[in-house]
């Protein structure tokens, strides 16, 4: 085995060619480093987006959920009869349902007074919401008139509500203008759709925003019994319920967010856009630095091929090249990704991560692009002649 | 018939060199130039001939068709018992690892050592480990006077200490046959014939024969055999030496 490393083992010339010139190599790497940032942090929005208008449909205790087909996402919903949910009870597999209303509000910052729009949801108390299991505890309390549960993720400037609520003091506050007592802290997080989040009792809800009809929800959770498919369920249910309503698995829930701010907004695109004109940066940088160094050293290539070494082989150098400063490229990249995210996520609470997918999907770019920059400039070894080195 | 073919063979494996009317040419239509008209040369092994005449005269074009650098246009041309004639360029690269070639600039690779230079030629050598490879290298750089200086890159080396390893880097893959373009022209004269005789005693030891383009009268003692080259044609070639 370590004999035919050592049979294989070759002088590093790639590594030696890019080494040679220190300087040039280090603006190589800020070049290609720049564009993996860039492209880090365009993907990383377009994700902290998606992710976070679906954060409240991943916590819901729901296998299968109703809306309105005129629903458009969580940032314009429109209302059902909630009879259609009490309606799906006669399905057998239907465990329990539990209404929702959900609405933005206005919420008063109780220490400066300024009001924010807020995202509110209503529900029964008795009914299970979340999947938190200590949520049923605190959803207790809302059992009382103008009671809140305040999101403790939302941003800053809806107050110190959380600071104030642990130090034992009366939150008190107003949300559409009527008097609200914040009871209990739960963890939702902010989206770009909304910067923050209440829960509140469909009572209170319906008494601050009495314009939505008692007799109208915004959306319906169902819970299925043991071993029941969400998906032929829904199918049965999409059947027999009336066309005012429409049924969705909890994935399609998700999905069916996700593809409002991929497909009917421009936000997706811009982001992808930002990512490939990143990409685009990162070709030329690298194309430029491959470039010159093959012009740089083709006597030295031509000396090669005179020597007997095979055009074939030279490539590889090149290849080797665009791979080396594809690796040195992507790690600072990588690193200054994670400083950026952690202060992204700290500044505006978004769920901005550096996930699996996106660490190798940025990794696989950055190798296209130097890979791509250095088959290019390969063409230029064509020109180098041995017969000319003479 | 046999026979016949047997003994042409063993005429033919004496001559590194085989050359008949070789003629060679720079452009095309009114432009064309002849460089090479009708050239006759045979080089056998183990000799060291020097290639001398006018600049412009066809002495590189001449190295750079028998290093099958070039492809051969018109006449018979045979390298170490190859022949070059239609060769593809497959069959030329190939030819080129029994070919060293000394160039006038050096061409050492200056991202390498001195001893990795040399190991550049010592690893197309095939079947070897990385370790013979270098140990190759070392031992030619050894042999030019250079086991000191091996860590070196061509920057901090003199220009006679660059061309010692050059003539390192061509001999370490055991060539048949030495190109080399005017070695000695940016060498002082005891440098020179210091580098010369160093090339001639290596290349005697390794049987391998040697075709030097020259205009330094001060080493003409040394070779086995002098050409005269002008306006493309070898119009004398007689023993000096010998």
């Amino acid at each position: 085995m370590s004999f035919s490393f050592l049979k294989f083992r070759k002088i590093p010339l790639a590594w030696l060619l890019l080494t040679r010139q220190p300087l040039r190599l280090a603006v190589a790497i800020a070049g290609i480093s720049f564009a993996g940032i860039l492209m880090f942090m365009q993907l990383g929005f377009r994700d902290g987006l998606f992710d976070t208008s679906v954060t409240i449909h991943k916590l819901l205790d729901a296998d299968l959920v109703l809306i309105s087909p005129r629903s458009k996402s969580s940032i314009s919903m429109s209302g059902f009869p909630k009879r259609r949910l009490i309606q799906t009870l006669a399905v057998e597999d239907v465990e329990k349902t539990a209404p929702v209303n959900l609405n933005y509000l206005l919420w008063r910052n109780p220490e400066n007074l300024k009001t924010r729009s807020i995202l509110a949801l209503g529900f029964n108390p008795s009914d299970s919401l979340l999947l938190d299991e200590g949520f049923s505890k605190k959803a207790y309390k809302l059992r009382n008139p103008s009671r809140v549960l305040f999101d403790k993720l939302s941003r800053p400037e809806f107050g110190p509500i959380e600071e104030w609520f642990l130090s034992d003091k009366k939150v008190e506050t107003e949300v559409a203008g009527k008097r609200v007592i914040v009871e209990g802290l739960v963890e939702l997080g902010p989206s770009f759709g909304a910067d923050g989040n209440l829960i509140t009792s469909r009572e209170t809800f319906l008494r601050l925003f009495p314009a939505n009809p008692p007799g109208s929800i915004e959306i319906g959770l169902i819970k299925l019994k043991k071993g029941s498919d969400p998906e032929l369920i829904s199918r049965i249910l999409n059947k027999s319920l009336p066309n005012d309503v429409r049924v969705l698995t909890k994935n399609q829930f998700i999905e069916f967010e996700k593809n409002y701010w991929k497909n009917s907004t421009a936000i997706g695109f811009i982001f992808s856009l930002g990512a490939l004109m990143g990409f685009v940066v990162g070709c030329v940088v690298v194309y430029q630095i491959l470039y010159s160094d093959v012009t740089d050293h083709l006597p030295e290539y031509a000396t090669l091929l005179a020597m007997g070494y095979r055009l074939k082989s030279l490539f590889f150098v090149v290849a080797r090249e665009g791979f080396l400063l594809a690796l040195f490229g992507y790690l600072p990249a990588y690193f200054s990704g994670q400083i950026l995210y952690s202060v992204i996520r700290s500044s505006t609470k978004l769920p901005i991560i550096m996930d699996a997918d996106k660490t190798i999907l940025i990794f696989v770019l950055v190798l296209v692009m130097c890979m791509g920059s250095a088959a290019v400039a390969m063409r230029k070894l064509v020109d180098a002649d041995p017969a000319e080195i003479f | 018939m046999v026979k016949a073919n047997k003994s042409k063979n063993i005429v033919k494996n004496l001559k590194t060199v085989s050359i008949n009317n070789l003629s060679h040419f720079y452009g095309k239509n009114e432009n064309k130039k002849q460089v090479l008209n009708d050239v006759n040369l045979n080089i056998d092994k183990g000799e060291l001939v020097l290639l001398k005449g006018p600049s412009g005269c066809g002495k590189t074009t001449l190295l750079t068709l028998i290093g099958a650098l070039r492809t051969c246009q018109s006449g018979d041309l045979t390298v170490l018992n190859n022949q070059l004639n239609g060769a593809s360029r497959k069959t030329r690269q190939i030819l080129r690892r029994s070919i060293g070639m000394i160039f006038q600039g050096h061409n050492l690779l200056r991202c390498l050592t001195a001893e990795q230079n040399v190991q550049m030629g010592a690893d197309l050598i095939k079947g070897l480990t990385y370790l013979q490879r270098r140990e190759i290298a070392r031992n030619w750089l050894s042999a030019v006077g250079l086991e000191e200086h091996h860590k070196k890159l061509p920057n901090d080396l003199s220009g006679g200490q660059k061309q010692r390893v050059a003539i390192a880097r061509a001999l370490s893959a055991n060539p048949k046959l030495l190109l080399a373009d005017e070695p000695t022209s940016a060498l002082d004269s005891v440098t020179g014939r210091e580098i010369v005789t160093l090339l001639r005693k290596l290349a005697k030891e390794q049987n391998c024969s040697v075709l030097m383009v020259t205009h330094d009268p001060r080493i003409s003692d040394m070779a086995d055999r002098i050409l005269n080259m002008e306006d493309g044609k070898i119009y004398s070639a007689h023993s000096e030496l010998i």
